[in-house]
């Protein structure tokens, strides 16, 4: 198998994670679910840094984003499937 | 096919209370702040002796001075220590460092500077160094099952990759040692924020869930929301953390329990810097998630090798126990390099699996066991830092 981009948890997430260096938009990304090795292919949005988050759902303000199947916060932006998930538009529900 | 290590053995050295070290330290044990300059002078004359400086030890009281007892004397009493010498500016602080000590059976003889001064004090406790070297130097290490080995864990500079690679790695193999009656440890109090009910449910025992939820409360009312200013989202996550992806505490939290691993649960939550009382298995300990303070508290508590896993680069190492250095991050391995110890890198491109990458981890505790220096005592990474609960008097 050839090496992915992305890295998504469970297939309950709706965010995967990058794990090459210079990712660029446009790119057609091998996305690998960690829990059972399934894959699929998605096109990044923007160029996104190694280790930051990726949409693999449509995401509108106030959603809960998950990963690891769990809640990790909610958005505060939109996010579109391929788009970068981080500080900009995520943010933690607890204070 | 997964490797049996149920009959492995390292070469390490049997102390008198029967634990196993892997290192042999001579050891000039400051108990104040004022005594480093003494006990440095006396590594310096001695050579094959450790100082280990630090900042504190005067006018402290109540739990704050508990706490720092317990961190000096379980430095001393830490089975990678063969003998210690430790000064304190007066006598009576010096003897009850020794005393916690010698309950341990090894030799340690404690000096005080008032009415002798430095030089009088560093002659004296340089003799008794010299003497200390000489007869751990000749003392044979033999065959131990590595089931007696204590080995504690805190990963730092987190990023995504950590959750993905090296905190599952750590997982991997508590859950293949535990079962054979290994030690291990976890901790980093303000790190479970956003994970606590998960960490709850890890818990062994009803008794065990209550006494972490009971220090993880009070950490929340106590420190978080008695000094906050605005909210922690500037510290936690750190500004590391949240270059290498991480957004949120929830999402750091549930990276870091990874390294307790799929199986294994604890059976004990203790206070900072205290000696597990179960017997063997999983604690959880009361620690700051500072990479030095929370390493320094485990090495206190008598745990004699740490895994440490790291996503953007984390460098701390101890002064008396090898911290093993885990990392998959593929952009730290082509920029740090010399600072890990264990690649698994092949996690996130999917040409390891966490079990290979678990197994790849014990074969260097194996190793660091029977002597290979880790990449943090190469680098001369010695970071000693007491935890303080409040200011001294």
């Amino acid at each position: 198998m050839s090496i992915p981009q992305l890295l998504v948890h469970d297939h309950e997430d709706n965010v995967g994670v990058v794990v090459v260096e210079n990712l660029s938009a446009g790119t057609e990304m091998l996305c690998v679910v960690t829990a059972d090795n399934s894959d699929f292919r998605l096109t990044a949005k923007a160029d996104i840094p190694i280790g930051h988050k990726v949409a693999v759902k449509p995401l509108k303000t106030g959603d809960t984003v998950v990963k690891y199947g769990e809640d990790i916060g909610k958005m505060v932006g939109d996010a579109e499937v391929g788009g970068h998930v981080h500080t900009h538009n995520c943010k933690t529900k607890r204070w | 096919m997964a490797l049996d290590f149920s009959n492995t053995t390292v070469k390490a050295w049997r102390r008198e209370n029967g634990r196993v070290g892997v290192r042999n330290h001579v050891l000039i044990l400051p108990v104040d702040d004022i005594s480093n300059a003494a006990c440095e002078a006396v590594a310096n004359n001695v050579k094959g002796t450790l100082a280990i400086p630090h900042a504190y030890g005067r006018l402290q009281f109540g739990e704050d001075l508990d706490l720092h007892f317990r961190t000096i004397i379980g430095t001393g009493a830490n089975p990678n220590v063969a003998a210690v010498v430790v000064i304190g500016i007066e006598p009576e602080w010096t003897k009850v460092i020794v005393d916690g000590i010698a309950k341990t059976g090894k030799p340690v003889t404690g000096f005080s500077i008032e009415q002798k001064g430095d030089f009088e004090t560093i002659r004296q406790a340089g003799w008794k160094a010299k003497e200390y070297v000489h007869w751990a130097t000749e003392l044979q290490k033999e065959d131990c099952p590595i089931s007696e080995l204590w080995v504690s864990t805190k990963c730092g500079e987190s990023d995504t990759t950590t959750g993905l690679s090296s905190c599952p790695t750590v997982g991997n193999m508590y859950d293949k040692l535990l079962p054979h009656g290994l030690y291990g440890c976890f901790g980093e109090t303000s790190e479970i924020t956003g994970a606590e009910h998960i960490c709850e449910k890890r818990a062994a025992t009803p008794e065990a869930a209550a006494k972490f939820k009971q220090i993880w409360q009070a950490y929340s009312d106590d420190v978080i929301f008695a000094h906050q200013t605005d909210d922690l989202s500037d510290s936690q996550p750190t500004k590391g953390n949240i270059l290498g992806g991480l957004t949120t505490i929830e999402e750091k939290a549930l990276g870091n329990l990874e390294k307790i691993g799929k199986t294994s649960s604890y059976i004990d939550a203790m206070g900072p810097a205290e000696t597990p009382s179960k017997g063997p298995g999983l604690y959880f300990m009361d620690s700051s998630s500072a990479a030095a303070e929370c390493v320094t508290l485990m090495a206190a508590g008598g745990y004699v090798i740490h895994t440490f896993p790291t996503g953007q680069g984390n460098v701390v190492g101890n002064p008396i126990v090898p911290v093993i250095k885990i990392s998959g991050n593929p952009r730290t391995l082509r920029t740090m390099s010399e600072h890990i110890d264990v690649d698994v890198t092949g996690v996130l491109t999917r040409e390891q699996t966490i079990d290979e990458a678990g197994d790849a981890l014990i074969e260097m505790i194996i190793r660091t066991a029977n002597g290979r220096s880790t990449a943090a005592e190469a680098l001369g990474h010695r970071e000693f830092s007491m935890t303080k609960l409040y200011r001294s008097a």
